[in-house]
């Protein structure tokens, strides 16, 4: 059974003039040790989606509809205080601006030392010792002279590890990791993937990962759900992912990778952008920038359909279940 | 092409030292030393009219200290930052210094901290016109950044908004039509499209090549992403431990980098093609700048070190066109480069 069961997901942000859809429809599922990547076009909802999950909408923000469930317990409607015990404990978070989740006052060894206790009955000397554990395994170099730093006086890839640190140290069952090695070099990378890895592998932790970095991708996903617009517009492995997209936008998002070996001067650009939450046209919302679109693609809205277990995609070439474009 | 050699940024024995020392009491009780770390140590380099420079290196290893004190945003410990003839250490007066200011931009490697919560978009963006009286009428603020956020690819209506009300990405092109709507000559750029995805990474990036050729803009840019590095640079800095190992041509770099470092850098592009196979990452320890290695810093990691390595720090020298610190070039000991990496 799916540790984590999201269906139909619909968030909404009032305006003064009118209702921001910002996710709309989404439903994805990840299951004990398994690592969800969740890629897209920035503004398409990836950091909303994971906002509510682990119940961080702002207010006027709202969940207008669909369920959370985690292990087997509906939580989008649980009354604040039984979140917070969830967050953290069980769900850990990685939020894309590490800056935010850092308070400025405290050092981060206060942090991450506070963090411990809430969430667990060390004592404070084994907590500390614990929060030198997690700082070397984030690759902080000599953690028994930096701990006692405070953010500033740490350089952006390793303020963005101590939030990593955070987000782990209390073994939660289920990670919502947004953009958490944005800031990293490959090295660092890899160390921080190996250490996800591991959790998953060790204490079947289940990992969602925001990220736009494919490299970061192809090394950790297993699946990989692609949003657009507020939607997702395609699931499926890794590989297929990757090598044989399916969704026009997909194969777009590919194609604009900087390769190395490529000495073309402008690197290949889907034209357009992304419409706003406002104006999101009838039919496909990808069909004004989309180079396969028919008339059918806008007037009806595709549905994510399955094409080949577990591989789905949203897209009106697969509606009859086939490719035929 | 003779105009384009010449220097608009010259950096010169540039250093930045931290006290990192624990309060005094606490060293007091425990007995320990007063701690400086060397964030940067002796780094020199030029860059041209109209080319991209581009900093590498690890995280921590110092780049947004030099990008920070080459806009006048730290002052340095020692060394100088000449822009365009004018040694920033020399102006004290404001008056001198705002002109420069205008003409030296810098996108911030986090855009969310460096956007105000509570101005609206358009006051964002128009900071600088506003600071530097560049625009005359409200109409003609208005217009230029509705102008600017069209060309990151938001919509002039954003302009009434606050930033928390954007994602990731999108506070992210709102720092970069901050720092373009002075028209400046030079934008230090760290790390400007680490947070977003690679078809609007795409679109920033050609916007930012179009810019320089229309207005011959200078970039200082700054990303642990070297296939966007290789991809916008002219040349290249690697940065390790606060100092720099190599400075080459970007295509010079990554088909014949001379230093280890480099190499192993090199070495751990990851490629999309290979679902789930693992990249090749620098192997050893990142080692504590607070108490860095002695002799070359990247000894311990290196396959090359020998005896000289463990007590000489090796200086700069020219081999070529590019400029290489390490024993083991100078003393010709390293096979040509290959990448380790098939399959690209
Ligand atoms: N508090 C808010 N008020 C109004 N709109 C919001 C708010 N937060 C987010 N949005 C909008 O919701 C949409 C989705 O935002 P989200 O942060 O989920 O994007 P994202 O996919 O994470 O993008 P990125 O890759 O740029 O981080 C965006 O268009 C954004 O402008
Ligand atoms: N205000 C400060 N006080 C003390 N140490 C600092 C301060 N600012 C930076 N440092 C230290 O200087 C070193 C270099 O930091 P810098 O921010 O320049 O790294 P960077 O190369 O930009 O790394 P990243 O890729 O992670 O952003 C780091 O060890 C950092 O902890
Ligand atoms: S100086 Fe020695 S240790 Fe340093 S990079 Fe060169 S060979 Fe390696
Ligand atoms: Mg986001
Ligand atoms: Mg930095």
């Amino acid at each position: 059974m799916a540790l984590l069961k999201v269906d139909r997901l619909r968030v909404e942000f009032p305006t003064r003039h009118r209702t921001l859809v910002a996710v709309d429809d989404v439903s994805l599922s990840i299951d004990a040790g398994e690592v969800l990547g969740v890629v897209g076009e920035s503004g398409a909802g990836k950091s909303v989606t994971g906002a509510a999950i682990i119940g961080l909408i702002e207010p006027p923000g709202r969940i207008a509809g669909g369920e959370i469930c985690f292990a087997g317990r509906r939580i989008d409607c649980l009354p604040d205080d039984a979140k917070r015990r969830i967050r953290g404990r069980e769900i850990g978070s990685v939020f894309q601006d590490p800056l935010t989740s850092l308070n400025p006052l405290f050092t981060v060894g206060q942090q991450l030392v506070e963090t411990i206790l809430t969430h667990s009955d060390r004592s404070a000397a084994d907590a500390r010792r614990h929060a030198l554990r997690l700082l070397g395994d984030v690759g902080i170099p000599a953690p028994a002279q930096r701990i006692d730093a405070y953010p500033h006086e740490f350089s952006g890839g390793m303020r963005q590890r101590v939030v990593i640190a955070l987000a782990i140290c209390a073994t939660p069952r289920l990670i919502i990791a947004d953009e958490p090695t944005t800031a990293l070099d490959v090295s660092i990378q890899s160390q921080i993937i190996a250490l996800l890895k591991r959790l998953c592998r060790e204490h079947g932790t289940a990992i969602m990962l925001i990220t736009h970095d494919m490299g970061v991708i192809a090394e950790t996903a297993d699946r990989v759900a692609v949003m657009y617009a507020g939607r997702i517009v395609e699931v499926g492995r890794v590989r297929q992912i990757l090598r044989s997209p399916n969704h026009p936008y997909t194969r777009g998002l590919m194609e604009s990778i900087p390769r190395l070996d490529s000495d073309s001067a402008r690197l290949a650009q889907i034209d357009g952008t992304m419409p706003r939450l406002h104006e999101i046209p009838v039919g496909c919302a990808f069909h004004p920038r989309c180079p396969d679109a028919s008339d059918r693609c806008r007037e009806n809205r595709p549905a994510l359909r399955m094409v080949d277990d577990p591989a789905a995609v949203a897209c009106l070439l697969f509606d009859d279940g086939r490719a035929d474009g | 092409m003779a105009d384009t050699t010449e220097a608009l940024v010259e950096i010169r024995d540039l250093a930045k030292t931290f006290d990192v020392s624990k309060p005094w009491l606490a060293r007091l009780l425990e007995g320990i030393p007063v701690q400086a770390l060397k964030a940067v140590d002796g780094v020199a380099f030029s860059i041209r009219r109209g080319e991209t420079f581009s900093l590498v290196g690890e995280s921590g290893c110092g780049k947004s200290s030099v990008a920070r004190m080459v806009v006048g945003l730290d002052r340095p410990t020692r060394g100088s930052v000449v822009f365009d003839g004018t040694n920033l250490a020399a102006l004290r007066r404001r008056a001198d210094i705002a002109p420069l200011r205008r003409r030296m931009q810098m996108i911030f490697q986090d855009p969310y901290a460096s956007l105000n919560p509570r101005w609206r978009v358009t006051d964002v963006v128009a900071e600088p016109l506003d600071a530097f009286g560049l625009v005359g009428s409200r109409s003609e603020r208005t217009e230029k950044v509705a102008d600017m956020l069209q060309q990151v690819g938001l919509s002039p209506d954003d302009g009434r908004k606050y930033p928390h009300e954007f994602s990731g990405g999108q506070r992210q092109r709102i720092s970069i039509a901050r720092a373009l709507a002075a028209n400046p000559d030079f934008v230090v750029c760290d790390e400007p499209t680490s947070a977003l995805d690679v078809s609007v990474q795409a679109q920033i990036l050609n916007l930012m090549k179009d810019l320089q050729q229309r207005f011959g803009l200078t970039y200082l840019f700054i990303s642990h992403d070297l296939s966007v590095v290789n991809h916008v640079s002219s040349r290249i800095g690697v940065m390790y431990l606060g100092r720099l190992c190599e400075v080459a041509a970007a295509s010079d770099l990554f088909r014949h980098p001379q230093h280890p470092y480099s190499r192993l850098l090199l070495d751990t592009i990851p490629d999309v093609a290979m679902a789930g196979r693992a990249r090749a990452p620098v192997p050893g320890e990142v080692p504590d700048p607070i108490d860095p290695p002695p002799g070359c810093a990247f000894h311990p990691r290196c396959p090359f070190a020998g005896e000289r390595c463990l007590q000489e720090r090796p200086e700069p020298a020219q081999y070529g066109h590019s400029t290489v610190a390490c024993h083991a070039v100078e003393e010709r000991r390293i096979p040509p480069f290959s990448r380790s990496n098939p399959g690209r």
